[in-house]
């Protein structure tokens, strides 16, 4: 029975009106996470009422529907979406595995292309002219490739045995787009590989390098908003007491000593970090997240009238369209990167807590969705989703809030544009897709 | 297989730590500091102060005296204002050209995104020249506004004018209300009566872009509040006497004062040199006041209410002859002999065989004696004693006249003037050490007396009305048909009874008919006129002319004193002054066009 549906499986796409495909139909309808599609909808519907929100002017009242302003054109990125979602779920779920590789290998020459014929828009040359004034940036379309050809390697070796080659190999795959991204100068997608750490740790990695490198970054924050002195004893105090605490360190007093001049010598390094590789602008996200009042007008501005948004919304917040920072342009970009200004805004801290509770649910509800997976890759590509989903997350909320630097990045299913629109219903539905035929995989 | 699953664990803890701190980071800058809450009120909403209109001020007849013209101010936004033609914009101002950067550096200092003013009050010609060029100079716009407009140029001095508030006033409590760049009163009505004319103010609250531009207003106005306009003001000022009054002693220095007797009302105000009050309206204003103020003339002083410290002269013997007469010291038929060795006489004369006669002739070896009988009385044996009881007893009386004492007119600054007392001598002299021969000059109005123009009309106002006054004041009503205050309707009676004017006012129609105040006689046209001459000694140059009277005599409707400076005798210069001034009010025209020529020639400045 397995062995059959299989092969019907593998040959649906040639046949029509056979068993197997009434089978699959009516498996799909029953096993569609419908939950997380509504979380979907949920998502796109309040990110189009805010995305009209943040563009409101109550001076010049325009239809929601409109095109004219960004909720209308929103609308058809909307509708676009439908179109992908249908076309997603009736292509065969197997070709995402069985095309990994090529989808991964299209969009890295689609980006390699990009960087060369790409007319730079604000120092950035990820956008792709297709023509009739539409636009498309690869980079974001890099997420899922990369993510389907990660889970496809990783359905193919063992990471737990700690192959040195697979883990570079694996390492390449993820930070072969990266790479060509930077070069585009659009270090803020480039920064969302880094997610796929999450994903790699629940498939087997070492935690000690989710651990060195959360270390890494704690130090590299602590190092900007503490006096250097302070850490060096800090650390120092730190090692002393683990020795005092377990005798048996003292033993291996040779690693103690190279972890600290390791650390002293990293907190000495970030200024020339900061102040020599960083470019300018960049530098000023930093100095921006470490002191915004410092310069409110310059640097600061963005960050500063982003709190000022969410701070003065209060508990309940100004109600719907009742914004007057979102409103009368003091945040910059709201409705794309900075749309959580006007939900902190308008609906207060109930509303922000509810869609933070939302954003919540839906990554649990995908992590829960990988784990139910019968296969390594469906697993591994569900965890891929949910990290790269948390990181968009962490940093675009966090830097509304001043808790993390600004960095260009939308919030999923709710910031304007169809680029981030499409790449993550992409993102979602592919593994919806997979999840949704997930019991034909059963015989495997 | 198992301990690898468990890691679904450590990544959900992951994803819900993150949502937990920034719940709890969001509850902080939402619901615990509200400093953002007040930094979104200061970013997108603006008060804008509603300035409500100052109330008018209108003369007796309802012209109008004070009124508010528009002026605009040339405002700049320099973000807007880039490659400007600062050329042209010199050439349109007509400015200097390092005074154009200067002012848009001063702009751009100030803010770059909010509007200020880049040149302020233009005139309405002004604005029309460059209203048209504007077009060409992105980022400058006009601001309209109103300021103080005077269609008569008249009465500058009592109107006052109005001013930025100084920092000064702005530190005091008193004026809390106002806020700096306020316009409020500095001087005269405008500073007496700046609680009626000044109206209420109103706010708007306007919610403003990032820019400063304006997006409506902030919950639909439920904040709002409307300006109320200030109080109109109706004055007692006779616009064409003014005038009339200003005509005749422009180019002179001195007050001319008309009153009302039976009201109080103060029907001209003169003060000479006077200047024209739209001086201090527009963006001259500075410059303009700085000129006024070091003028050697001295302008800007108030001299009706002011001028405190010369001496009345003649007219004040009929003071002393009403006070001598209450006092029973004389009767209206006591005669003195004119002995020019106890003070000279200006005038040759027989000896006036009763008060009106030695009124008529202003003797002043009568006066003499009818005040050394007043002030020494034989209270005490002691002469020095019996001296000082008696000017005592004298001052008192006076003072009932308004003379010594802040008469209470609606103007600022009014002195009190200076009546002699035994204490200023005793200060002087030591006490018993002074006697009649020391303070005789006081009996025919020299010595230690100084009088305002005002209370000297006044005097005559008190004499029209046999022996009562109502304080001078300048606004009649307070709003249209409102009603001047109350301490403005009631009378002041002196200490003299009613019976003993008669004698005194009968001899003040003979100084009009054939004494020293011919020259302000109407007699042509039947009308009695009362008048006193006298002349101010001036230690600093030649002396003082002074005229009061009143008119008609029977049933006056107007008294006035005039005061020309330098211009000596009162009979020459003064005198003809009031008698114009008088005919022109009561019949609405002039006909002794001789007499007017003459004032007008200035040619009593150089009598001697």
């Amino acid at each position: 029975m397995g062995v059959e549906q299989k092969i019907l499986g593998s040959s649906r796409i040639g046949m029509s009106a056979t068993p197997g495909r009434h089978a699959s139909g009516s498996h799909m309808l029953q096993n569609i996470d419908w939950v997380t599609i509504l979380l979907y909808f949920l998502l796109v519907g309040l990110g189009w009422m805010n995305i009209y929100a943040a563009v409101y002017s109550p001076d010049n009242v325009v239809n929601i529907m409109s095109f004219d302003i960004n909720s209308g054109k929103q609308l058809v990125w909307i509708a676009a979406s439908l179109i992908l979602i249908i076309v997603l779920l009736v292509v065969d779920y197997k070709v995402y595995e069985h095309l990994a590789y090529p989808i991964y290998g299209a969009i890295i020459l689609l980006l390699l292309v990009t960087l060369a014929v790409a007319k730079p828009i604000a120092g950035s040359r990820s956008w792709l002219d297709l023509g009739g004034g539409i636009r498309l940036q690869p980079a974001e379309l890099a997420k899922f490739a990369t993510a389907l050809a990660a889970s496809k390697f990783l359905s193919t070796v063992n990471l737990r045995q700690q192959n040195f080659a697979d883990q570079m190999k694996l390492a390449a795959i993820t930070l072969l787009p990266p790479a060509i991204i930077i070069l585009q100068n659009e270090t803020g997608s480039a920064l969302v590989f880094a997610a796929f750490i999450l994903a790699y740790f629940r498939e087997g990695i070492s935690p000690l390098i989710l651990i060195i490198g959360g270390s890494v970054a704690a130090v590299f924050i602590l190092t900007l908003l503490v006096p250097k002195l302070y850490l060096i004893l800090a650390i120092t105090v730190l090692l002393a007491l683990a020795t005092w605490l377990d005798y048996r360190l003292l033993r291996r007093y040779k690693t103690m000593m190279a972890l600290w001049v390791l650390v002293v010598g990293m907190i000495f390094s970030v200024d020339f970090f900061v102040n020599n590789v960083l470019q300018p602008h960049q530098q000023n996200r930093i100095k921006a997240l470490i002191n915004p009042e410092a310069d409110p007008l310059g640097f600061g501005w963005n960050v500063t009238q982003s709190k000022i948004a969410i701070g003065s919304g209060g508990f309940w917040g100004k109600g719907f369209l009742e914004g007057t920072q979102t409103k009368f342009d003091f945040v910059p970009e709201q409705s794309t990167d900075f749309i959580f200004c006007t939900i902190g805004e308008e609906q207060g801290w109930v509303g922000s807590t509810v869609l933070i509770g939302l954003f919540m649910f839906l990554m649990i509800r995908v992590v829960m969705v990988a784990e139910r997976q019968k296969s390594v890759f469906g697993r591994a590509y569900g965890y891929c989703v949910a990290s790269i989903i948390f990181f968009h997350f962490l940093v675009n909320v966090g830097m509304t809030i001043g808790l993390a630097p600004v960095v260009g990045i939308p919030l999923p299913f709710f910031s304007y544009g169809g680029s981030s629109l499409w790449s993550f219903t992409i993102l979602l539905f592919i593994l919806i897709a997979i999840d949704a035929n997930r019991s034909q995989d059963l015989a495997r | 297989m198992n301990y690898l699953e468990n890691r679904k664990y450590v990544i959900q803890g992951i994803f819900i730590l993150v949502g937990a701190i920034f719940a709890l980071r969001l509850f902080y800058i939402q619901v615990v500091d509200s400093s953002y809450k007040q930094a979104a009120e200061t970013n997108a909403i603006k008060s804008v102060v509603q300035y409500p209109f100052r109330g008018l001020i209108y003369d007796r007849n309802g012209k109008l005296l004070v009124q508010n013209t528009p002026v605009y101010d040339l405002m700049v936004v320099p973000k807007e204002a880039k490659n400007i033609d600062t050329l042209r914009l010199q050439q349109l101002l007509d400015l200097p050209l390092e005074e154009v950067r200067e002012r848009l550096k001063k702009a751009r200092a100030y803010s770059y995104v909010q509007p200020s003013a880049f040149y302020q009050k233009l005139s309405t010609q002004e604005f029309a020249r460059i209203q048209d060029n504007l077009i060409d100079f992105p980022g400058f716009y006009i601001n309209a506004r109103t300021a103080r407009g005077y269609p008569h140029q008249s009465l500058a001095h009592a109107l006052g004018y109005i001013a930025e508030i100084s920092p000064r006033q702005l530190e005091d409590s008193a004026y809390s209300g106002y806020r700096p760049g306020d316009y409020i009163g500095k001087s005269g009505i405008e500073l007496e009566y700046e609680q009626y004319l000044m109206g209420k103010r109103g706010v708007k609250y306007k919610m403003v872009n990032v820019r400063g531009v304006e997006k409506g207003s902030f919950k639909d106005g439920a904040y709002d509040t409307l300006s109320v306009a200030g109080k109109n003001l109706v004055s007692t000022i006779d616009l064409d006497l003014q005038q009339y009054g200003e005509f005749l002693m422009n180019g002179a220095k001195g007050s001319v004062v008309a009153i009302e007797p039976k009201t109080g009302e103060v029907l001209a105000y003169v003060s000479a040199p006077f200047y024209d009050p739209n001086l201090f309206t527009g963006k001259d204003y500075g410059k303009n006041y700085m000129a006024l103020l070091s003028e050697p003339n001295k302008t800007m002083f108030n001299r009706p209410v002011m001028a405190s410290s010369n001496p009345p002269g003649s007219i004040f013997k009929l003071a002393q002859a009403l006070v001598a007469l209450q006092d029973g010291i004389i009767t209206p038929n006591t005669g003195f002999p004119c002995n020019q060795s106890l003070v000279k006489c200006s005038h040759a004369h027989a000896a006036p065989t009763n008060l009106s006669i030695a009124i008529q002739t202003s003797c002043n070896p009568y006066f003499y004696q009818v005040f050394r009988a007043e002030v020494n009385q034989g209270k005490s044996s002691n002469t020095f004693k019996d001296t000082s009881i008696g000017l005592a007893n004298w001052r008192e009386q006076i003072t009932t006249f308004g003379f010594g004492v802040e008469l209470g007119i609606d103007l600022p600054n009014e002195k009190k003037g200076i009546v002699a007392s035994p204490a200023m001598y005793d200060r002087v002299y030591g006490q018993n050490r002074w006697k009649y021969s020391t303070i005789y000059s006081l009996s025919i109005g020299q010595g230690e007396l100084g009088v305002t123009p005002l209370q000297m009309a006044n005097f005559m106002a008190t004499i029209a009305n046999r022996g009562y006054y109502i304080t001078p004041h300048i606004i009649r009503s307070i709003g249209e048909n409102g009603k001047p205050k109350p301490e403005y309707q009631q009378r002041h009676f002196t200490a003299v009874e009613a019976r003993h004017f008669t004698p005194v006012v009968d001899g003040m129609a003979a100084v009009v008919k054939s004494g020293t105040g011919r020259n302000a006689s109407l007699e042509k046209l039947g009308i009695e006129v009362c008048g006193k001459t006298g002349t101010a000694e001036n230690p600093q140059g030649k002396d003082h002319a002074v005229f009061v009277a009143f008119a008609p005599k029977d049933d006056p409707k107007i008294a006035i004193a005039v005061y020309v400076e330098n211009a000596g005798f009162g009979a020459q210069s003064a005198a003809p002054i009031a008698g114009l001034m008088i005919e022109k009010y009561l019949t609405d025209s002039v006909s002794r066009k001789r007499m007017e020529d003459w004032v007008l020639s200035r040619e009593y400045l150089n009598i001697d």
